[in-house]
């Protein structure tokens, strides 16, 4: 490879020459090297920066979600509006005008107020699902009728809003969703101490209302949860299933081929694919109902199969073939030896696999509009069939909602779901971290 | 007003035994078989005369036999009757309706039926029931109850029967092992051609809704029209009712975004995988590798509600500060905050490329006084490209398909521009907003959004092969 050099006859200056070049640009290269470190470490630390600003926004947006804002009133359960017969019969309880009995704690309270608007401002600060709250304490203590008792009631999303902050009162009162006249009365009630925050259970009781005070998550929580059980019996045995066969029993040839690329492909379809493919195979096809949690498993299980197929894979080879030779060697027949100690053995890493998918499938909601998840739904989900929502899909309906409380709740129920994920991605790590065996 | 107790019930109410009566068949099923499986097992043991080693197969492999005899063709019939029975029932029922209401054209017939099944779940009816639709309501409910008895006599006689002859074949010298492997490996099998079913299940319902949309509008005015207005008039004399279906605005905004995001995702991206795989001390890069990709794992509705109401508000701010006009649902929004969810996926992608170049050809760099960025630049980088170019393209694949950021945050007229600051739609949109609500099968409306699907499915699958082929060949080049 030695080239006679021409100028073999004056080493000395050659090498003086490259040394004066080489230093003369070495402050260039060096800056340029500076630079160029600088360039990774602001691209790492923006991405860094957006992993802060996502969750920075949404957790700042959404924890007073977790806190809803309540009225005391004094409450005369009087038993001319409840039960003027006197029968205690539960279906007139059940029956009677319990707005009425808000409608007089709040006249209570403010005496001086008066006239139609005036009166219709003044109960609008308490929520309609006041009415309900009491019902359902007299029903299950019908002695309560005739007594007179001071009781938190849950207020409107408006006050709810102002109390915490989110209104701003140096805005016009034509610009402001809640009046003058109303700000005033709810200064009192928070000089009085009759106005509180306490934690929001109805978020996690109850199902989807037009209403933002009165609209909860645990419709769209079951309907996950539902949808998730679907995905995971069918896509995890199935998964698990050609895993094994491809890599334990099928002879390599030209079918094995497509179906490896086919799997490989299907993992990378955009998932609104799998959604026109569910509308027209499961719904129109075979008929399924819309909306239901059934429909919406079977297509999330298509579109997680493929994860937990490579990730049962790569559990699979990674048990080392000492193990199926001592097998096979003791006389165990191919399943046996698959049944018996590959697959315990892969265990953990599938499992893995599929929890992961199953995380992601938790957060997908793009096939499930398809299929007509997205459905104003008040009632809490009871079966596979019933209509249902789920968490990611009922954030997509939030979000189109104007009200400021919307915007609470939607953060608060973005919150739960990476919650969820949170929890789910941590179980795999254990799981891996626990079991996984290195060979 | 609605009383309190509608409002609390959902004015719904349901008979709860019959909808979870084939859960409980199901799982007296399971347990028939649990128990014939011990049953085989004696059995096995019985002829054995004591002896095990008279046996042709272990025990447990006779209790499984029994076992998949006592379930397989029981389910095969549960699962034919489950499907069939609601056909059947109402057609019994039809051919007994008096004869006004049997011989009403098809789809009055069809409303009646509906009634019909409203009536008989409980639900509210839209008129008042007469006598003959409460009598066919009673009907459909008698047969019903008959055939579901019917299900659970037959099902558990047919489980019981396959019990019996699985008892009779079992003798010592019976091949009970062979026979269960048999049904497992066709169980192994039958799993592998799911994945083949699903993409052909993709091709057939896209493909077939699509060549129903090409009949009604000519294939060359979807893809070289520069009019997307999918809104079909009710009348004819209407204006504009004719619909226009040129797909060019969409995927040319569809382009914008994707363009958009990928200028925020590759420089961030491949920068940060560089950093942290070249310059990161391995502290740095064990914490700061996992917190990128918590970027992966955050469901997109939840970056669209960030581009909704963060990021869309904040750019239409500084846009009209600097006296721009920005729609408030600009493609830059969008397109921002899906660069932002491809950051890990680029640069976990680039980093595998970054880590499969073998180290001998840094040092080589190194050893001719070349700097670290240098080497990465001028070596590395080239070295790698193949990968990368890989890498980008998955990527553009995973922008092009993404769906809920730009549901919610990019707009749904469909603008040809190539201003980010105007609103743009995308094919996905397009695809939603024309499938949810309310739809008809044969409307060039609904049509429109399997051939967007289909154009989608394409795109993405080529744009996958050659992504996955050139990754392919550029690992084999250093293995």
């Amino acid at each position: 490879m030695n080239k006679p050099t021409s100028a073999a006859s004056a080493p000395a200056i050659l090498n003086r020459d490259i040394k004066t070049i080489v230093n003369a640009g070495l402050k260039r290269r060096h800056a340029a090297e500076t630079r160029f470190r600088w360039y990774g470490l602001i691209a790492v630390s923006l991405g860094l920066l957006f992993v802060v600003l996502m969750f920075g926004n949404i957790i700042s947006k959404g924890y007073p979600a977790f806190w809803q804002t309540y009225i005391q009133l004094p409450i005369k359960f009087d038993p001319a509006v409840i039960d003027p017969q006197g029968s205690r019969d539960p279906k007139t309880l059940e029956s009677a005008d319990y707005a009425a009995l808000v409608r007089a704690g709040m006249r209570q309270m403010f005496p001086k107020v008066e006239g139609r608007l005036e009166l219709r401002a003044l109960y609008g600060l308490v929520s309609s699902n006041a009415a309900l709250e009491l019902q359902s304490r007299v029903l299950q203590n019908p002695a309560l009728i005739g007594a007179e008792q001071e009781i938190w009631l849950l207020a409107s999303a408006d006050v709810d809003t102002l109390v915490k902050g989110n209104i701003d009162r140096s805005l016009d009162e034509t610009e402001r969703p809640i009046k003058d006249n109303q700000v005033g009365w709810v200064d009192k009630l928070k000089a009085a101490g009759k106005i509180e925050k306490q934690f929001n259970t109805i978020l996690f009781s109850s199902g989807d209302s037009r209403e933002p005070e009165m609209a909860g998550i645990r419709g769209a929580l079951m309907g996950s949860f539902y949808t998730l059980l679907v995905t995971f019996l069918l896509s995890f045995p199935i998964g698990v299933a050609t895993a094994v066969y491809l890599e334990e029993f099928a002879p390599k040839n030209r079918w094995t081929d497509i179906i490896e690329v086919n799997i490989n492909n299907l993992a990378a379809v955009p998932s609104i694919v799998f959604g026109l493919l569910g509308l027209a195979v499961f719904i129109n096809f075979f008929g399924l109902p819309r909306s239901a949690p059934l429909v919406g498993g079977l297509v999330l299980s298509l579109m997680t199969l493929p994860v937990i197929i490579i990730a049962g894979r790569a559990a699979l080879t990674s048990v080392p073939p000492s193990i199926r030779e001592a097998a096979l060697g003791m006389g165990a027949s191919k399943l046996q030896m698959v049944g018996h100690h590959v697959l315990p053995l892969a265990m953990p890493g599938m499992l893995t696999g599929s929890i992961i998918g199953m995380a992601r499938a938790l957060g997908e909601s793009a096939p499930l509009l398809m299929i007509g998840m997205v459905a104003f739904i008040v009632d809490v989900p009871k079966g596979l069939m019933d209509p249902a929502t789920v968490l990611p899909v009922q954030v997509y309906l939030w979000s189109d909602l104007p009200e400021r409380a919307f915007v609470e709740r939607t953060s608060a129920a973005i919150m739960v779901l990476l919650a969820f994920m949170i929890l789910m991605n941590g179980l795999a790590i254990l799981l891996r971290k626990r079991f996984e065996r290195r060979w | 007003m609605p009383t309190l107790q509608n409002l609390r019930r959902g004015g719904r109410f349901r008979i709860p035994g019959d909808r979870a009566m084939p859960f409980y068949l199901f799982l007296s099923l399971l347990l028939f078989s649990t128990g014939a499986y011990y049953l085989g097992r004696k059995r096995a043991f019985a002829v054995s005369g004591g002896q095990i080693r008279n046996l042709h197969s272990l025990p447990s492999f006779y209790g499984s036999y029994t076992a998949l005899w006592c379930i397989l063709p029981a389910l095969i019939v549960f699962a034919l009757w489950v499907t069939l029975q609601p056909g059947i029932i109402v057609d019994l029922v039809v051919a007994d309706l008096p004869p006004e209401l049997h011989n009403l054209a098809p789809d009055r017939l069809n409303l009646v039926v509906n009634d019909l099944k409203n009536l008989v779940s409980g639900n509210f009816v839209s008129s008042t029931p007469d006598p003959a639709m409460l009598a066919a309501a009673d009907h459909y409910r008698n047969l019903r109850t008959i055939g579901n008895a019917a299900l659970w006599v037959v099902v558990l006689t047919l489980a019981t029967l396959g019990i019996a002859y699985a008892w009779r074949t079992i003798s010592p010298t019976f091949r009970a092992r062979n026979r269960v492997e048999q049904v497992v490996n066709l169980f192994l099998i039958a799993s592998s051609t799911i994945a083949i079913f699903t993409t052909l299940g993709i091709i057939l319902s896209v493909a077939f809704e699509s060549i129903l949309f090409f009949q009604k509008v000519p294939i060359t005015e979807f893809l070289f029209g520069l009019q997307w207005s999918p809104q079909t008039a009710m009348r004819a004399d209407q204006t504009g009712s004719s619909g226009a279906f040129g797909s060019v605005p969409l995927f040319a905004g569809t382009l914008l975004i994707s363009g958009i995001a990928m200028l925020i995702a590759v420089p961030i991206g491949l920068m940060s995988a560089l950093f942290l795989s070249e310059y990161a001390t391995p502290k740095f890069r064990a914490f700061a590798k996992p917190t990128l990709e918590v970027l992966a794992g955050i469901p997109t509705v939840v970056y669209g509600f960030f581009a909704a109401l963060t990021v869309a508000p904040f750019i239409r701010e500084i846009g009209t500060a600097m006296g721009l006009h920005v729609a408030s649902e600009s493609a830059l929004a969008a397109g921002l905050v899906m660069g932002i969810m491809i950051i890990p996926f680029v640069s976990s992608l680039s980093d595998d490329v970054i880590n499969a170049v073998p180290q001998s050809m840094r040092d080589g760099s190194y050893a001719l006084g070349a700097t670290k960025s240098e080497t990465i630049t001028r070596v590395l980088l080239p070295a790698a490209l193949p990968g990368i170019v890989g890498s980008i393209l998955l990527a553009v694949s995973r922008a092009i398909g993404e769906t809920m950021i730009v549901v919610m945050a990019a707009g749904l007229s469909a603008n040809l521009t190539a201003n980010p600051l105007e609103a743009v739609t995308t094919v996905t949109v397009q695809i939603v907003t024309l499938l949810t609500g309310d739809q008809e099968f044969d409307s060039p409306k609904t049509l429109a959004a399997f051939a967007l699907g289909l154009m989608l499915f394409v795109v993405t699958l080529i744009l996958n092969i050659i992504a996955l082929h050139v990754v392919r060949k550029y690992r084999e080049q250093y293995e």
